[in-house]
């Protein structure tokens, strides 16, 4: 199987670009992590990548809002080579600050097609407060998301504070029966959260925690799967294991945001 | 007055959660607010058509939520009140320069960097609301310090439309020369150069240099009889800032009393040091200590970690937020300026505050209006300071406490600190061997010079006045900075493009270039070639300005393209100021003329050592006298409401611990979620290595004990970070010295004593100080609420910090019971030593009113202790521990509670099991003696559990239970404790859950 390779975008106070190009390394891909300047410098290197993505971290460190700023950037200077990239057979994954710019250049959920305008925003959380916390995530069964596919639940950290996902009514329900919603937030063992904090930590509508465009290769979510690859980075670990031991059983060394990334690889093979 | 071109102005279609947000803050604080509406509002200074203006304002909208609306005001229906709130000049405004960026980029154009664009915030209320009450809502949403006001009643919005156009545009005339100063004056004359500045030509004067007539002799002396002229004042700022408290620690390095001539810091702190490494031998893991930005010790045979822990206290007190951010902001620079530049990894946080429930209020002058910032508005600026800092810059912030004490109303405490991790070798050379080479390029990046923070280091050398200068306060810039931090750290250092680098702290250039210029003999700057952030800047002023966001770095000539070009391409403004040399002087030009001329072994260590003493006697009052509560109940709820014990979790949760994917052991932990004593990291995601990261402090004990008290932070630091998994033989820590008075013989005997203590105990536990930091004026003089004058001196505050590699992150543990069924010990002896406790600090409230501040400090017997903690480590080796929490703050009965609510089980425990020289079931539960954890361990592995520790005192306290309750039988049989885990977990978590 030939290693797809995975654009991991930097620059400009986005951070979480280490962890997330270690994760997908991992998980079978060769990526690079290509700042943002090199890229509008250098804009056809793009087309040597199948995979996109936007880390999570504070690009713009949030001022006028999350993810607005990188949008712009973005949408000022290569449109053009977003829409080129996927037309092809590519992915692109957008994580917490990458999800937020993702919905502000329009490219998720895009119920209208990719327009450059944003549907739907990620407002402050309704504590006002920035939560890092971990969460409990049930996978939509109609959601055509690549990057999830074999999911059931997911247990992984979120940490932002502009997370609270809004589509104006119409709309909403259009991404609702257009199977867009990828991910919702629930209650630990996958009752429905209804908007309850802290297991919705940020008063999603709908407990909505990802979504995808159409084709199911585009997706953007709020929690970060790369903080939950290993089976130490989980908030319970240490208990886990402490049960493991007394039943006999191996204790594993993956934990469940991995999948996401091991999906994007196989998508390839 | 300078006024923009276009207003923009963008509101929410919707619902803006900051309008709930913000009404219940001020109904909370007693004002009749009925409702809130938010713009956020963008002065566009650029000659911009109408079409472009509409384009600039849609990049700054939402459009799905927000609407805009450009020289036209938004008002939204039936407001009372609009109270518009932006920046003072030459105020760090980042939103501004966001925008700026966007608008460049969209238009392909260049903007003056400070002159372009601003940002402000207008509060639209409606209520029944007095003029004056608005005024006080006005005070409430902003600091006058950096930010200015605007009030307009509804009908005034009306008829001036809007909040109009004025931009606060930095307008300075100082003199662009460099002046002399007249040395050869009266002693008096001369003291009061040193206290209250150099005289400006009007008379007034510029900000204390704090210097002593003993400095100020020396440079008299040195101009007049080598120099043989007057200084400038760039020299003799230069040299106050080189010499201050703040960057020389001129009372660590004093002669004390006679019999301590190499003063206490060589004596006490580094001699542990050295003694350490020296019988560690082929085992001493130390890599750097004292010398460079941080500390680093050896992580494995590729890294080094490194840490260091600041303090920021006076700038936290005038502007907290400010003040915390650029305190995080800054000391993540000493992690980018250890050796050849180490990747931040990890941020620390502590603050002392005095009570945020405490509304009383205090002023610095006689006077209404030089009210001071009240402590809850202090401790949420400084929380949300911290916050922006560390979680925009991507580093995750695990470690840290907080400390409650009313000593800390005039000044609150703000500990920040960061880990940092580098290779050992960068480009083949070992990475903490850097070396400014003569004819290095003088390279400045970062951010630009503006007048922020001058006097900042002399400044925090001074106790808290009315005369404190409102130049010191400054708002940190995290973006500019992880620019900056990524171009060095990922790209730069491993292309071997400098041989140098340094940050630009206290002193700004002044110090970071005659720092750097240390590793070759001097420097020549042309201060011409400084980027500046507004014109008319005296030459000392941008000399020494403490802009932040801005290291300095020896760049050799034949790779000076490349880095420039590299700086550039990632957005990050370098210039070359200048040259090091081989010669031995600094030298700094402005307009052409030579300003500074000096001997460099003058500047460094012309400073005439000080000789101080001290004078300490032992309290030696006996412990209070009061009876065994009767009712044991109330007192362990009441201890857990305790401002030092209640959960924070509003602060670890809002401080992003999982960025870098590195958390392994995290701040809060169990089903419960409770604040755990120590953190670890895996700094590096493919090893099973891991850094443990805790802390001990004991200021209540230094009125009481100094020395013990210092013995009792070090043990505590210790076996926190044990407590998780860490290991004693690679265990480093850092001292952080925050004092009072100290000019005051009695606080410096105390200081003694405690520096003592660190020697003991640091030997004791083969536990080398790799960096420390000291802030020895935290007093604040003013007035109370009445007018009365007060001085209100913190108490003697010693923060120890460890730092440790742990060799398998796997084999951690957390505190949470695991299992029902599983069996509780105590390790360690209970003494009846309670004195400086909260347990008595709680009682004494109760029986008079005020603290109990007398007793028996804790001891620390370290050889007994560490036979405990070597039987730790192997029972964590086997993985027999399925719980362990070290027993601080609030004794054993805390201890109990926190590993009951973290794993949301009950537990049955006989107080009758303990190891105790006491009889009383109030002491045993409450005693916070030292060397003690409290341990779960399934019942299959007693018997090996009780063989490792078979040369340990250690009690079989009970067993943890499923039904949630938490019993707690007395020494006599009786049952003393008997509560629901919910009231317990209520009580903890209620303190603060407002916040």
């Amino acid at each position: 199987m030939a290693k797809p390779r995975v654009l991991v975008l930097a620059g400009y106070g986005i951070n979480c670009d280490d962890e997330t190009a270690f994760a997908f390394r991992m998980a079978g891909a060769d990526a690079d992590i290509v700042h943002i300047n090199d890229l509008i410098e250098n804009r056809s290197m793009i087309d040597r990548y199948q995979v996109f993505s936007f880390p999570g971290g504070f690009s713009y460190g949030d001022d006028t809002g999350s993810g607005k700023a990188l949008a712009n950037r973005i949408k000022n200077n290569l449109m053009d080579e977003l829409r080129r990239f996927i037309e092809r057979d590519t992915l692109m994954l957008g994580i917490c600050n990458g999800f937020q710019v993702m919905i502000n250049i329009g490219i998720i959920p895009a119920i209208r097609g990719f327009t450059g305008e944003a549907e739907a925003a990620l407002e402050h959380n309704r504590t006002f407060r920035y939560q890092c916390r971990w969460v409990d995530l049930a996978v939509e069964n109609k959601s055509p998301s690549v990057f999830t596919r074999g999911i059931r639940l997911l247990h992984i950290p979120v940490a932002h504070g502009e997370g609270n996902f809004f589509a104006p009514g119409e709309d909403l329900s259009l991404i609702e029966k257009s199977g867009l919603v990828t991910m919702r937030y629930v209650k630990p063992g996958g009752a429905p959260a209804r908007g309850e904090f802290p297991y919705n930590p940020n008063g999603s509508m709908n407990d909505v925690a990802s979504v995808c465009d159409r084709t199911g290769r585009i997706m953007g979510m709020m929690p970060h799967p790369e903080r939950g690859m290993f089976f130490t980075q989980r908030d319970d670990w240490t208990c886990i294991k402490e049960r493991l031991v007394r039943e006999g059983k191996d204790i594993p060394e993956r934990a469940d945001g991995f999948t996401i990334f091991t999906n994007a690889v196989k998508y390839f093979g | 007055m300078a006024v923009a071109r276009y207003r923009i102005e963008v509101f929410h279609r919707f619902r803006d959660p900051r309008r709930e947000v913000t009404r219940k803050k001020l109904t909370g604080l007693g004002f009749n607010v009925r409702d809130v509406h938010i713009s956020d509002n963008y002065l566009v200074s650029v000659d911009l058509d109408g079409h472009q203006a509409e384009a600039v304002a849609r990049l700054l909208v939402q459009p799905v939520i927000q609407e805009y609306l450009v020289n036209r005001p938004y008002t939204p229906e039936g407001f009372a009140y609009a109270v518009e709130i932006g920046y003072l000049p030459g105020v760090t405004d980042n939103v501004a320069h966001t925008v700026r960026e966007s608008i460049e980029d969209l238009l392909k154009i260049n903007l003056d960097i400070e002159k372009s664009v601003f940002s402000s915030t207008t509060y639209f209320f409606s209520g029944d609301l007095a003029p004056d009450e608005i005024e006080q809502i006005g005070m409430e949403l902003h600091n006058p310090l950096i930010q200015r006001m605007k009030v307009l009643s509804y009908g005034a919005y009306l008829l001036e439309s809007g909040m109009g156009m004025e931009i606060p545009v930095v307008s300075i005339h100082e003199r662009p020369n460099a002046d002399p100063v007249a040395l050869d004056l009266p002693a008096d004359e001369l003291m009061r150069i040193a206290k209250e500045g150099i005289p400006d030509p009007d008379g007034t004067r510029r900000g204390p240099l704090a210097l002593d007539m003993l400095s100020m002799n020396a440079i008299h002396d040195y101009f007049l009889g080598t120099e043989k002229r007057n200084p400038t004042d760039i020299e003799l700022e230069s040299i106050a800032q080189t010499w201050s408290e703040h960057c020389k620690h001129t009372i660590f390095a004093a002669e004390m009393d006679g019999d301590i001539p190499g003063g206490i810091f060589k004596t006490y702190i580094r001699e542990a040091t050295v003694r350490i490494r020296r019988e560690k031998g082929e085992k001493d893991f130390c890599v750097s200590v004292f010398e460079d930005n941080s500390g680093g010790i050896e992580f494995d045979e590729n890294y080094i970690i490194s840490d260091k822990v600041e303090t920021h206290n006076s700038p936290s007190a005038l502007d907290p937020f400010g003040g915390a951010i650029t305190g995080i902001v800054g000391v993540n620079r000493d992690a980018i300026g250890f050796g050849m530049a180490a990747k931040p990894v990890a941020n620390r946080y502590g603050f002392c505050f005095a009570d945020p429930f405490d509304r009383n209020p205090l002023y610095k002058s006689r006077d209404q209006g030089s009210r001071m910032l009240s402590p809850r508005r202090i401790m949420e600026g400084v929380v949300h300071g911290v916050n922006a800092g560390g979680n925009t810059s991507g580093i995750p912030t695990p470690q840290g406490f907080l400390c409650f004490d009313e000593r800390y109303k005039g000044k609150p405490l703000v500990f920040v600190g960061t880990v940092g991790l580098l290779p050992k070798l960068v480009n083949g050379m070992p990475a903490c061997s850097k070396r400014a080479m003569p004819g290095d390029n003088i390279v400045v990046i970062g951010g630009r010079v503006g007048r922020d923070g001058i006097h900042g280091a002399t400044f925090s050398s001074e106790a808290l006045s009315s005369g404190s200068p409102a130049t010191a306060v400054q708002i940190g810039d995290p973006i500019t900075q992880k620019k900056l931090s990524d171009a060095i750290v990922k790209e730069a250092r491993d292309r071997g493009m400098y041989h140098s680098i340094t940050d630009n702290g206290a002193g700004g250039l002044s110090c970071s270039v005659a720092e750097m210029a240390r590793e070759c003999g001097g420097f020549e700057v042309d201060l011409d070639r400084v980027p500046l952030k507004y014109p008319g800047l005296s030459p000392w002023q941008i000399w020494l300005s403490e802009s932040q966001e801005r290291m300095t770095v020896a760049v050799p000539d034949d790779r000076l393209d490349d880095f420039i070009g590299l700086m550039s391409r990632r957005g990050v403004e370098a210039s070359v100021i200048g040259r090091f040399t081989g010669g031995k002087r600094g030298i700094v030009r402005h307009g052409g003329k030579s300003i500074f001329d000096l001997d460099m072994t003058f500047l460094h260590d012309g400073l005439p050592r000080k000789k101080i003493s001290t004078a300490y006697r032992k309290k030696t009052e006996p412990s209070p006298a009061f009876p065994e509560p009767a009712d044991m109940n109330k007192v362990f709820i009441d201890m857990i409401l305790r401002l030092n014990i209640a959960s924070f979790e509003f602060v670890s949760t809002q401080y992003d611990h999982e960025v870098q994917a590195n958390s392994v052991i995290k701040p809060l932990q169990g089903r419960g979620r409770v604040n755990g004593n120590a953190t670890v990291i895996r700094p590096v995601l493919d090893s099973w290595r891991g850094v443990v990261l805790s802390q001990g402090l004991y200021p209540s004990y230094s009125d009481i004990d100094p020395y013990r008290m210092a013995a009792c932070s070090i043990d505590t630091a210790i076996r926190n970070a044990l407590s998780v998994g860490g290991n004693l033989d690679k265990m480093a820590i850092l001292d952080n010295f925050c004092w009072c008075d100290s000019t005051n013989p009695e606080r410096l005997g105390q200081l003694r004593e405690a520096a003592r203590g660190c020697y003991d105990y640091a030997l004791a536990y083969g536990t080398p100080f790799i960096s420390g930091k000291d802030s020895m004026f935290n007093d604040f003089r003013g007035y109370d609420e009445n007018f009365n004058e007060v001085m209100i001196s913190i108490p003697p505050t010693l923060l120890v910090s460890s730092i440790g590699v742990v060799d398998d992150i796997r084999k951690c543990q957390t505190i949470d019971f695991k299992f029902p069924g599983d069996l509780v010990y105590c390790i360690g002896v209970t003494g009846d030593e309670t004195g400086g406790s909260e347990y008595l600090a709680y009682a004494g409230e109760g029986i008079s009113g005020r603290k109990f501040t007398a007793g028996e400090v804790p001891g620390v017997a370290a050889d007994e202790f560490v036979r405990s903690y070597r039987a730790l480590k192997r029972a964590f080796e086997q993985g027999i521990i399925s719980s362990s929490i070290s027993i601080e703050r609030g004794g054993l009965g805390v201890a109990l509670a926190k590993s009951a609510m973290a794993g949301m089980l009950g537990v049955s425990a006989d107080l009758a099991a303990i190891q105790a020289d006491t009889e009383r079931d109030d002491v045993i539960l409450f005693s916070e003696s030292q060397g003690r954890l409290l341990l779960s361990v399934s019942p299959d592995n007693r018997d090996e559990f009780e063989r490792l520790f078979s040369s340990v005192p250690i009690g079989l306290l009970g067993r943890v239970e499923k039904s949630p309750v938490i019993k707690i039988r007395g020494r006599k049989g009786k049952a003393v404790v008997k509560t629901k885990l919910d009231s317990v977990v209520k009580a903890y978590k209620g303190v603060f859950k407002d916040f």
